[in-house]
């Protein structure tokens, strides 16, 4: 592992939403502050900054990620996926998402994002999981508008759809 | 062909806003574009509840890089003034504390800089010395003579006491075949949206103007309360909010005192200030729903009639009485009575103060509180009556016909029919069926129990409800009442429509609710309207009522909408009527077109009769204005000021709701889990029923969290203790059940749309429901929230017993409310017992081995001053440390007592430690005792005493490497990446 300086920005390049990004950032700035404040990112929200909520979770190399709790620095040379990542090729909304919205699975639509990054991940490994085991999987977001309800169902539509 | 148009109105069409949000293009406030140059601000809070400030230095953090300026509360005392309260009382704040600190979380110190990590950074470099003073925390203490005072020039922490009374009360409980008494203490909670406050202020020193962009939500009457303290004229004070916000549920009018603070830092740095509030401050010093203690008694009959109720209701405001409080007090005064026809109240109602976080507005605004009185009390009536609980809410509900009905504090209650609707909710609800299902559980010996809850939702504010809170005399040199609402529809020339509106949205999806509306009245469709709700006090319509609280929307800005779509849809009749030589009367619209309606091929296209306002204005009728662009506003007449009996109409419309619920309670853990649940709204008509339930499952979720998990947590000294996520609870997906809900429309008869409120109900009904369902389970008289199991389980067995002498006492569970952190541990250190004693008298090596440690000095016989680094959990920073040894017993034992002093918080601790010779090496065995406060109190005990405990253990392993002649850390404390004693500054906030 590189040995960083504080106080000095160091390079970052990695591969944002299959786009190559870049930008300089001391090692103690955060994933998320970097994605928001320096290279402008809308998706990603910051809820917690301590990795409770699951607001800003990203997806690192695939694997899911708190951009609260990891620092730009660690991304150099990787894969950032973000919720942009998520729309397909002619644009708009993928299946889950419409699921979303038909549900009515967002209000605020702050912790969204984060959500649907997870589910994505999730339902690569379990793409048939029954309520419980989704709401258990869903207990790492806070969510304060929906009471949940409504998300639950816009995942098992998502799922049952694609049998 | 036919034209007619499908009506949206009623529809569960899908929102408009959720492509922006699902893609992640939807801007929040942190995202929206800032002027290059814009400073950072962080800010230093004050780490005790009371205390005067006695100095503060700032040279060392003026001087730190990227610094632009550091502000105390005296440089704000030229520049502002403090903010305008509803009382006339010296209550004074300022954006930043002067002369005192009086709640933990207070700010007092501003830095800004060029980025908030630099800014951050400068917080660590400020000191300030504190005179501790005796803190005001529990709220009757704090109302008794005697106790510590919160605004000295007040002299009391009861700051308004007024009585009221309706009808014949003392007659009443006269007459009464008994009366039924209950005491309730509601906790503070927050609804804790996910994202916090952004301010992003720019002064203009050629306008003397403040230019704000932020998450604030309304009400816009708070306008006043911001340009007062930075004194300016109101139109000099430009207030932007943008399309999304992240969550609001009325917390963020809270962040206007920090709009005032960023526009002096703008103003005295010559630059935008942008600031970011963290959870840490959200939780601390954001704001909380006021807890309330009630005392409430009815008179009753033996048949369960209920004649008279008595109130005497003392709310904690916390330190400040900060605009729009006390609005959860008054905010449901009218309907006092809630659901039930009772024509004789008195009421007192008692302001209290005391070292806390100001309250403010929090969804469901006064209505948890209220209604968890009343709710409980019906319980009892049943209970000691004998009765059944439903029968006794049934009995003295206000009947059906009798809308509208005058309810006795002068609420109008609208429309409604409250017994049905508890007829159908426990029909559709299956209530016989949950009734058997309690019987056969308590058959088999399980703890089951049934709750109720009935109650009156209220919507819309009348702006004139606080001014019940002055007497009759002063009140009527300036009546206040009314409620203004504003919307735009305007029609470009290509014919395509754009509306704006004062709403303010917080996610309840009013564009889509706007559209539909729009639409209806054009003959368009939803997606046609193109709804913007950024506002821009500069160029939007907006008055007091402005805003997104109260569940104000849907019979106001809506409203308005529909008054602005009308005017329009006149305007292009009369104009159309011309091509068409049709009188506008009989127009109709439709699919886009605008059609004679006995002959709907007399047609033309709206969007041509909407570009001759803009291409031909010569052609319009001669009184006729050009182009199109119509403004709605409306004040409903029903909101009147306060009467000469003190009737206040408080809210314009009021929904019912009914809910009732069946919770088991697990007998040894006393875990509350909610077996079913059903809740009946009668909300009037409802514009969009998608969004309508969308709007009660959020508040059932808050509720059930309010009910079972979530209170703000002081210490007796007033620490705040609870200030993460992982601390204050907040229910996950795992927690919150599916609620059944059942509708029922009666349409209100005070407003055009016929709609009313929906959103708060549950945060009123719920968290009571679920208490009396507690309360039947286990029979008990009363029970506090948050169910959490250590209190359910408490009384199901009783408070613990003692452990049988000579056995060894289990660690006591941890009380929310605890700051103390102990621990006891043994240590193995692989040198002689003389050479560890004369390590830990030893200055120099007892700097190597405490885990960031900068510099250790003595400062006395065995006392040293450290200066220490340590970090826990989301907290970091540099503390001052003194250590004392005394009880020296060499070498064998010792007393060690120290402090840490930073500005995360203070600790302070005592402990033991004991040395054995054993296996050529010695044993030491310690104890400890520490007491935190500040910060390191709010991050909560599960990451300090994790810390607490791999610090202890780091020092150890660092003193045996250290006398056995190696570097200070030990191997697996670099694996850990932190040495125990860094983990614990950490911990305690202070490492790196």
């Amino acid at each position: 592992m590189p040995q960083l300086s504080r106080d000095t920005r160091h390079a970052v390049s990695f591969t944002l939403n299959g786009k190559p990004a870049e930008g300089h950032a001391e090692p103690r700035m955060l994933l998320s502050d970097f994605l928001v404040h320096e290279l402008g990112l809308t998706s990603v929200h910051v809820g917690c900054e301590h990795g409770v909520c699951g607001a800003c979770t990203v997806r690192v190399d695939g694997a899911v990620s708190r951009a609260c709790l990891t620092f730009a620095v660690q991304v150099d040379g990787k894969r950032v996926d973000t919720v942009e990542s998520l729309s397909p090729e002619e644009g708009g909304l993928n299946e889950l998402q419409k699921s979303f919205r038909k549900n009515h699975g967002l209000q605020c639509g702050y912790c969204t994002p984060g959500i649907l990054m997870s589910l994505t991940a999730y339902l690569e490994e379990n793409p048939k999981p029954g309520e419980a085991e989704l709401r258990d999987m869903l207990s790492g977001h806070l969510c304060r508008c929906t009471g949940y309800v409504n998300i639950v169902r816009a995942v098992m539509e998502h799922v049952g759809k694609s049998a | 062909m036919s034209q007619t148009q499908e009506k949206y109105v009623g529809q569960p069409v899908d929102r408009v806003e959720d492509a922006a949000l699902l893609t992640g293009s939807a801007m929040f406030s942190d995202h929206l574009p800032t002027r290059i140059g814009t400073l950072h601000a962080a800010i230093l809070r004050s780490p005790h509840a009371h205390a005067e400030i006695v100095s503060i230095d700032v040279s060392r953090a003026k001087a730190m890089p990227g610094v632009a300026d550091v502000l105390t509360g005296e440089d704000l005392r030229d520049i502002s003034d403090p903010f305008l309260i509803v009382l006339r009382e010296p209550i004074l704040q300022w954006a930043l504390a002067v002369g005192k600190v009086r709640y933990v979380g207070e700010p007092v110190v501003l830095v800004i800089a060029t980025d908030r990590y630099r800014a951050e950074d400068a917080l660590s470099a400020i000191e300030v010395a504190y005179r501790t003073l005796k803190p005001a925390i529990d709220p009757e203490e704090a109302a008794a003579e005697g106790a510590p005072i919160v605004h000295e020039d007040v002299g009391s922490n009861v700051v308004s006491t007024r009585d009221f009374v309706y009808g014949d009360p003392d007659a009443a409980f006269a007459e009464a075949d008994r009366t039924v008494r209950l005491k309730i203490s509601y906790p503070r909670n927050s609804h804790t949206p996910i994202e916090g406050f952004v301010a992003t202020v720019a002064y203009d020193p050629a306008t003397e103007s403040y230019d704000v962009q932020s998450n604030f939500q309304g009400p816009y009457s708070t306008h006043t309360v911001i340009s007062k303290a930075l004194r300016v004229s109101s139109s000099r004070l430009r207030m932007r909010t943008p399309n999304y916000s992240g969550g609001g549920f009325g917390v963020k009018v809270q962040v206007f005192p920090y709009i005032v603070l960023m526009g002096l830092a703008s103003r005295v740095a010559g630059r935008p200030v942008k600031w970011i509030e963290d959870r840490l401050e959200h939780l601390t010093g954001a704001t909380a729903a006021p807890n309330r203690i009630v005392s409430i008694e009815a008179a009753v009959k033996n048949d369960g009639t209920i004649t008279g109720f008595r109130f005497d209701q003392l709310d904690d405001y916390g330190a400040f009485l900060r605009a729009p409080m006390p609005g959860p007090l008054y905010r449901m005064h009218g309907i006092l009575t809630g659901a039930y026809d009772i024509k004789n109240l008195s009421v007192t109602n008692r302001l209290l103060l005391t070292n806390k976080c100001p309250s403010g507005m929090v969804r469901g605004f006064g209505g948890p509180q209220m209604y968890y009185a009343i709710e409980r009390l019906v319980q009892r009536i049943a209970v000691e009556l004998g009765l059944d609980h439903y029968e006794v809410i049934r009995k003295n509900l206000v009947p059906a016909g009798v809308f509208p009905y005058r309810a006795a504090a002068g609420a109008l209650l609208d429309s409604g029919d409250y017994p049905a609707a508890l007829e159908k909710a426990a029909r559709e609800g299956r209530l016989e069926e949950l009734r058997k299902r309690r019987d056969k559980a308590r058959a088999e010996g399980r703890l089951y129990g049934i709750g109720y809850a009935a109650i009156v939702e209220p919507a819309q504010s009348n702006m004139g409800y606080l001014s019940n809170i002055l007497p009759l005399a002063e009140r009527q040199k300036n009546p206040k009442g009314g409620a203004v609402s504003n919307a735009t529809v305007n029609i470009d020339p290509l014919g395509t429509v754009n509306v704006t509106a004062d709403s303010i949205p917080q996610g309840q999806g009013h564009m889509t609710v706007l559209s539909q509306i729009v639409a209806d009245n054009l003959g368009l469709e939803p997606t046609d309207i193109h709804v913007n709700l950024e506002h821009d006090t500069a160029k939007d319509a907006w008055s007091i009522a402005t805003g997104n609280y109260s569940s104000r929307f849907t019979s106001s800005t809506a409203v308005a909408a529909d008054r602005a779509a009308k005017k329009a849809r006149a305007k292009l009749a009369r104009i159309a009527s011309q091509t068409l030589n049709v009188p506008p009367e009989d127009l109709e619209f439709g699919n886009g077109r605008i059609y004679a309606a006995d002959n709907p091929d007399n047609s033309v296209n709206l969007y041509r009769v909407a570009g001759s306002a803009h291409w031909t204005p010569g052609n319009l009728p001669d009184d006729m204005e050009p182009g199109i662009r119509e403004i709605g506003s409306w004040s409903p007449p029903e909101l009147e000021p306060p009467n000469d009996k003190d009737q206040i109409n408080s809210s314009l419309t009021y929904g019912f709701v009914f809910d009732f619920c069946g919770v088991e309670i697990d007998r040894d853990t006393g875990e509350v889990t909610i077996d079913k649940y059903v809740t009946m709204h009668d909300s009037g008509t409802l514009l969009n029923p998608k969004l309508a339930e969308g709007q009660v499952h959020g508040a059932f979720a808050w509720a059930v969290g309010c009910a079972l998990y979530e209170e703000f947590a002081y210490g007796e000294d007033g620490s705040f203790l609870n200030g993460t996520f992982a601390d204050y609870l907040v229910p996950t997906a795992w927690e919150v059940p599916e609620p059944q809900i059942v509708h029922m429309e009666s349409p209100s008869l005070v407003t055009p749309l016929g709609a009313k409120g929906v959103g708060e109900g549950n945060c009123m009904s719920t968290p009571v429901c679920i208490a009396n369902a507690v309360c039947d389970a286990l029979g008990v008289e009363n029970v506090t929230l948050p169910l959490s199991p250590n209190k359910v389980a408490a009384l199901i067995h009783g408070e613990e017993r003692p452990p049988p002498e000579g056995a060894e006492a289990p660690p006591a569970p941890k009380d929310a409310a605890d700051n103390v952190i102990a621990g006891t541990g043994e240590a193995f250190v692989p040198a002689a017992q003389e050479t560890v004693w004369a390590a830990l008298l030893d200055p120099e090596k007892l700097a190597a081995v405490i885990p960031g440690c900068h510099s250790l000095d003595r400062a006395g016989e065995h006392a040293y001053r450290a200066e220490v680094s340590i970090g826990a959990g989301p907290v970091k920073g540099r503390f001052k440390a003194t250590v004392a040894l005394s009880d020296l017993d060499p070498p064998n034992a010792a007393t060690l007592s120290g402090a840490l002093t930073g500005l995360l918080g203070l600790s302070e601790g005592t402990g033991s430690v004991t040395l054995t010779p054993r296996d050529g090496g010695t044993a030491l065995a310690y104890d400890y005792r520490i007491e935190v406060s500040g910060t390191v109190a709010a991050i909560g005990g599960r990451m300090i005493e994790g810390a607490a405990r791999a610090l202890v253990r780091q020092f150890f392993e660092r003193l045996a490497s250290v006398l056995a002649g190696g570097p200070a850390e030990a191997p697996e404390a670099d694996a850990a990446a932190a040495t125990w004693w860094q983990r614990l500054l950490a911990a305690l906030g202070i490492g790196r």
